[in-house]
């Protein structure tokens, strides 16, 4: 059974990404949707290369990562005709579904957060010290991200009017974990001794196995419905 | 405990009764003489019973949450919300309270303590569990999938409500090396009308609670009727 199921969802995170692979405009929408928002803040603040304080350099990339991950995240169970939704959970088991898209939307938002790291610190300016520590927060955001948004996102994709659902439901249970990446990535900002951060990384650590075992419980149910 | 909470009567003169001694004993009795707190002391027993009441209610509503999604019984469905809104006046409540209370001690109505903003974090997973209830058209998807959230939410309340105002200072006492709690926990003055007044105020909510449950019960047997 357990290999079975690991097997499943191999099987069931390969097709997303070839999926996505398929179906590039979203992929490559996903990206020019960061790009745009951080060229957006750039022209707002309207200030030279280097010139943000870093606590709002940091607050600034974190809202952007929040924003695209609702957006990018919310697609996972929008984006499929029912009529396939039907003939996919004919054949899957819930369990390796919600698996599966959890470890595939952790992926995506990797890559999304890693390419707009690149982009704002290229625009912004990039006062990183330690940046090993920041590519650690970026992983461990995608994770907490991708585990909260997708069981909300199954939510939101039963009800009607599902972008602002998904917001209204997503952020107030992502800002605890959002608060933790932003404190361990302003340490990694200012360079701090990485024992100051064991706690955030021990904290977030725990509420991605709260939060990835709650949707696995939950998830046969919503999907029943 | 549905049984309990519906069929006897005597845990509502209890829940009057500790009320009444909270009124009373809690505008009346000897407090101790504090800098600062003075006689806003006595807020601790309508402040601090609401945040108490509050999860109380809300674990009733999480617990009848699960019970539907393994039963799928309509009852256990109206527990659970009417729990929930039970939960959410108390919060709504408590944060009021709250914010006159650190008017008068801290000088402003938000200070951003961390735990002022769980609370604000916490009212809001709650209110969009209501507009989430309210999307749905069927009853029985409306039920299942809130439950579901409710779940969820409370899952991920937990570390907000218990571990984040750990990790850094905080104007509430008992946290970030501010030693305030401690100092009235040793007041046996205090004790003897604070704990009556955390029971008496989360009867008090199992009370309303109680009632709209009943008034929801007979809704639906009417309708029951009307179909068949």
């Amino acid at each position: 059974m357990k290999s079975g199921l690991l097997k499943e969802v191999q099987i069931l995170l390969k097709k997303e990404v070839v999926l996505e692979w398929r179906q590039r405009y979203a992929f490559n929408g996903m990206l020019l949707y960061v790009g745009s928002s951080v060229i957006v803040c750039y022209m707002s603040f309207g200030i030279r290369s280097g010139a943000l304080q870093p606590v709002s350099w940091n607050a600034l990339f974190w809202i952007i990562m929040l924003f695209t991950a609702v957006n990018a995240v919310a697609k996972s169970f929008m984006q499929e005709r029912e009529g396939r939704q039907l003939y996919l959970y004919t054949l899957a088991s819930p369990q390796g579904i919600i698996l599966a898209k959890i470890l595939y939307n952790a992926l995506l938002m990797m890559v999304l957060t890693g390419v707009g790291l690149l982009f704002y610190a290229v625009v912004l300016g990039n006062p990183l010290q330690d940046v090993a520590l920041f590519l650690l927060a970026i992983v461990l955001a995608s994770f907490s991200f991708s585990t909260t948004f997708t069981l909300i996102s199954g939510i939101a994709s039963k009800a009607g009017n599902s972008s602002v659902l998904m917001a209204i439901l997503g952020f107030p249970v992502i800002l605890p974990t959002l608060l933790m990446v932003i404190r361990m990535a302003k340490n990694a900002i200012d360079g701090l001794d990485r024992s100051a951060s064991t706690d955030e990384l021990i904290t977030l650590l725990a509420i991605n196995v709260i939060v990835t075992s709650v949707s696995y419980m939950l998830f046969p149910y919503l999907w029943r419905s | 405990m549905e049984e309990l909470i519906i069929k006897k009567n005597w845990w509502k003169a209890l829940a009057i009764a500790l009320l009444g001694y909270t009124l009373v004993g809690g505008l009346l009795m000897e407090v101790p003489r504090l800098a600062i707190l003075n006689e806003t002391i006595r807020a601790l027993y309508f402040h601090v019973p609401m945040w108490f009441g509050m999860i109380m209610l809300l674990l009733v509503s999480v617990v009848y949450s699960i019970k539907y999604l393994n039963s799928g019984k309509p009852g256990h469905d109206t527990v659970a919300v009417e729990f929930a809104y039970a939960g959410i006046l108390f919060g709504v409540l408590g944060i009021v309270t709250g914010m006159v209370w650190a008017k008068f001690t801290w000088g402003d109505y938000w200070s951003n303590d961390p735990k002022q903003n769980a609370a604000a974090i916490g009212l809001l997973i709650y209110f969009a569990y209501i507009v989430l209830r309210n999307s749905l058209e069927d009853e029985q998807q409306k039920a299942r999938i809130s439950a579901v959230y409710n779940i969820f939410a409370f899952a991920a309340l937990i570390p907000l409500l218990f571990i984040l105002p750990r990790l850094t200072d905080s104007l509430h006492p008992g946290n970030g090396g501010n030693p305030g709690f401690n100092a009235y926990d040793m007041d046996s003055n205090l004790r003897m009308v604070f704990y009556p007044a955390v029971a008496g105020w989360t009867l008090l909510g199992v009370w309303l609670a109680s009632i709209r449950i009943r008034i929801r019960n007979i809704e639906r047997i009417q309708e029951d009727r009307v179909m068949g």
